[in-house]
């Protein structure tokens, strides 16, 4: 009787342990329906989307903030915030008018001072928005809806500028908050845009959580590109950095996670034939690989140097070697992108084919004696690893002596930023990756950039390209703007400032009950719902 | 023994000195610079150096040494360059996913290694024997890594019975919690289980052949209070050692675990700090680590008097 009372007993203990166990499992395993779980290409530390160019932190700030202007899917600028836009009949007078019902989160109205307050911020910050306001005399909140801009010249460039897809992008944020000096970060993380950035739930290193903002008033033209209705169809967005890709892939299939913003090519094959899972891709313009140069130390300082290496190389053998997948990669040599509005061949024949003669030629020419040359090899980026050693290959056999160094990647951005000799601590070249939306004009690309010292590193130094990326700032017509894009690749030939090595795109792995990804170019999370 | 244990404390007060300065000055020659990484890839160099002032790194380094020093001294670890978070809290939010793994990790090995090396010594030369050593050497040669894939395939992806990755703290229900570390805990336990049971099989083997085993079977004890009371008790000054040095070696090592079940502890956090150069961060941590260690070690001295009462302090 005792024994089996006690049996009894140990069964019912051992059969409410399960079902405990069970039912936490069950109510951990279950997500709200409108939760999207989201593994993002890498993990949010910086906060301020201007304080800093990190592309995660862009993508918080897509989350957050809204913009007064924004790219559709063809590339065409169109107001976003803004309601209005005149231009005088000089074009030294712009007027934009903010759109109603625009607030908050936390239920404010935004106002032409907040806006005004931020473009200042970034101005001040942004290359492009330096650039930009060069341009204006006076910027002012002339109502509470009414921003007035008073331009020293005619420009088209504050339109484009404000409608800027990429790091830094233009984010509105409240007046308070924008005038924080753009030395310092922003403290408070309050915008407008379509979710609110839920901090108590913030966990560093391990999760971000977006909710729905309630009160947003989405426009009323279809979402396109970055433009249109931002109409958030989720509750909740959590962002949960997964270091290790190969788990998010188990996780995604094991029904875990709803969506991979850039799966490793290497990982295709494990999401490919599943069909619990799709591939899509909101990056159609992709990314480019760019070899840069450091012209201060010779040999690159003498440009035919850097021409030689234009003839030497050629796309294919860096995408075969990097992506190996054709459907992801393709040999683009535009300047300004493939697909993108400002797509041009001009001056683009003969290069990048891996025209050994010709490149031994221009190394004649230049005088080279052999020098090492000091190529860095990023090795902790997967994306970047196999690049630095097939140019070293291709180099190499046009009889440069290449002196190869393989570093993480932080340690190379830190050494990038030297100007010392190469033998010193400085550099001569490395290879890294921009996405499209960051090279779609002269004035965005910042490695063309040819304002000597003040020129990101490599400090290329070039008055005719300066010239050009000026009056391409200046024109006010796409078709005049078109013909300084075709004139900035002919003088991009005369003074090489670095070379694209080709396109590629980066698949994002979704649950097949995701709907609405974007083609925007970055990873953003309005009209995405979860079926 | 009250002033053994004061005289151990305060001896780990140097010790934590020599590491101190070890850390920083290994941080400040390693390559990388924390502003340039915070700045982003486009950054000019006024950008960059505007933020390493900011951050203090522009002051040379013995006033940035006396600084931190300064304000540990006062409890103040820092704040992270990257998440502008006290670095204490940081390091508070990721203590528990640690601590229960390696708690959870440590229990199983010990339930499983000691018996199953105190049957392997008690069976010495058997199949038995051969089979546990055998596990042994397998659970040794095996990576982690390795281990985790295969359970994470079979149980998680295969079966569905346990969830692939994350974390569930206990204060969200103790289920799901332990859930999230089976998994885990059972990858990380296979090496710890063979060593620890070669260990215990090694120790209870030499103690077997003693005067006082054979003196306890002349009096007719059970063979299992022979084992159990006389054997592995005496055995256990070493066992217990090797399990101690064990948990210390799993609270700061278990960073290839924590990213396979991508748990959010110390480990990760010492990766993503390293790899960000977020100084202080992987400052604080590491002196963590250092006064854990010390402590697990005074800890297992005064167990040895438990133990062993021949053993006097």
């Amino acid at each position: 009787m005792f024994k089996t009372a006690r049996r009894g007993l140990i069964k019912g203990a051992v059969a409410a342990m399960v079902m405990s166990l069970g039912l936490s499992a069950s109510g951990t395993f279950a997500q709200a329906e409108t939760t999207l779980k989201v593994v993002p290409h890498s993990d949010l530390k910086i906060l301020d989307p201007i304080w800093t160019t990190a592309y995660i932190s862009r993508n918080h700030g897509y989350m957050i903030y809204d913009t007064l202007f924004a790219l559709d899917e063809s590339g065409n600028i169109q107001p976003q915030m803004v309601d209005t836009v005149t231009t005088s009949d000089d074009g030294l007078t712009i007027t934009m008018t903010l759109r109603d019902g625009l607030s908050w989160h936390d239920g404010a109205p935004v106002t032409a001072a907040d806006c005004v307050a931020s473009i200042k911020r970034w101005g001040s910050k942004d290359a492009m928005g330096q650039k930009m306001m060069s341009f204006v005399d006076s910027l002012e909140a002339t109502d509470d809806k009414t921003i007035t801009f008073k331009l020293n010249s005619q420009t088209g460039l504050v339109t484009l500028a404000l409608a800027k897809p990429s790091s830094n992008v233009p984010f509105m944020m409240p007046e308070r908050v924008a005038n924080t000096p753009s030395s310092e970060q922003i403290s408070e993380f309050i915008g407008s845009g379509p979710f609110v950035f839920n901090q108590e739930a913030w966990e560093p290193g391990t999760k971000i959580v977006y909710d729905k903002f309630a009160a947003y008033v989405p426009r009323s033209e279809p979402a396109s590109g970055l433009a249109g209705g931002k109409i958030a169809k989720v509750d909740r967005v959590e962002w949960l950095p997964i270091r290790d890709q190969q788990q998010a892939v188990n996780a995604l299939k094991a029904g875990e996670l709803d969506y991979i913003e850039g799966l490793p090519h290497d990982l295709l094959p494990l999401v490919e034939g599943d069909e619990n899972i799709k591939l899509v891709d909101f990056n159609p313009a992709g990314n480019q690989f760019t070899f840069r140069f450091n012209v201060l130390h010779p040999p690159f300082d003498n440009p035919k140097m850097r021409q030689a290496l234009l003839y030497a190389l050629n796309q294919e053998d860096f995408l075969q070697a990097q992506i190996g997948n054709a459907d992801y990669y393709k040999a683009c040599k535009a300047m300004f992108g493939c697909g993108m509005p400002f797509e041009t061949m001009a001056h683009m024949d003969g290069l990048l084919e891996s025209n050994f003669d010709k490149a031994r030629e221009l190394i004649a020419e230049s005088g080279y004696n052999g020098e090492p040359i000091l190529l860095m090899h990023s090795t902790d980026l997967a994306v970047l690893t196999n690049l630095a050693p097939v140019a070293k290959d291709l180099m190499e056999a046009v009889g440069l002596n290449v002196d190869m160094q393989s570093m993480d990647w932080q340690t190379l951005v830190a050494r990038r930023s030297k100007k010392d000799l190469p033998a010193d601590g400085g550099w001569n070249a490395f290879i890294t990756s921009w996405t499209a939306g960051d090279l779609f004009n002269p004035v965005a690309m910042a490695f063309l950039n040819s304002s000597c010292d003040k020129a990101l590193f490599g400090w290329p130094c070039d008055e005719k390209i300066e010239g050009l990326r000026d009056a391409f700032a200046r024109a006010t017509t796409k078709e005049e703007q078109l013909k300084i894009v075709e004139d900035v690749q002919g003088a991009w030939l005369e003074y090489p400032t670095h070379i694209h090595l080709g396109q590629w795109n980066q698949a994002t792995a979704t649950r097949s009950n995701v709907d609405g990804v974007l083609p925007t170019g970055a990873a953003v999370f309005w009209n995405i719902s979860k079926n | 023994m009250l002033s053994y244990l004061l005289r151990r404390l305060i001896a780990t007060i140097p010790v934590m000195l020599l590491v101190a300065v070890f850390v920083f000055m290994l941080l400040r020659l390693t390559p990388g610079d924390p502003a340039a990484i915070i700045a982003g890839d486009y950054a000019n160099d006024a950008q960059i150096a505007e933020i390493r002032t900011k951050l203090g790194l522009d002051k040379p380094l013995p006033v940035q040494f006396m600084v931190w020093l300064g304000n540990m001294f006062q409890g103040d670890f820092g704040e992270s360059f990257f998440y502008k978070k006290q670095v204490g809290e940081l390091i508070a939010a990721r203590l528990e996913p640690t601590l229960s793994l390696s708690l959870l990790t440590i229990i199983l090995t010990v339930c499983i290694a000691v018996p199953l090396g105190t049957l392997a010594a008690y069976r010495q030369g058997s199949w038995l024997d051969r089979g546990i050593m055998g596990f042994s050497v397998l659970g040794f040669s095996l990576p982690v890594f390795v281990i985790g894939y295969m359970l994470i395939y079979l149980f998680s992806i295969k079966l569905g019975w346990l969830p692939v990755q994350g974390y569930q703290r206990i204060s969200d229900g103790v289920g799901g919690w332990l859930l999230r570390l089976i998994l885990p805990s059972i990858a990380l336990s296979v090496i710890f289980v063979a060593f620890i049971a070669r260990m215990t099989r090694t120790s209870v083997l030499e103690v077997l052949g003693e005067d006082y085993i054979r003196t306890a079977r002349a009096k007719g004890q059970t063979e299992t209070r022979v084992l159990m009371r006389h054997a592995v008790r005496n055995a256990a000054v070493p066992i217990v050692t090797v399990i101690g040095l064990s948990f210390a070696i799993l609270i700061g090592g278990v960073v290839v675990t924590e990213s396979v079940f991508n748990l959010p502890g110390l480990g990760l956090l010492t990766v993503e700090a390293v790899l960000a150069r977020d100084f202080p961060t992987i400052q604080a941590v590491i002196l963590l680590f250092s006064f854990i260690y010390v402590l697990i070690n005074l800890l297992i001295d005064v167990s040895y008097t438990v133990l062993d009462p021949r053993i006097r302090y």
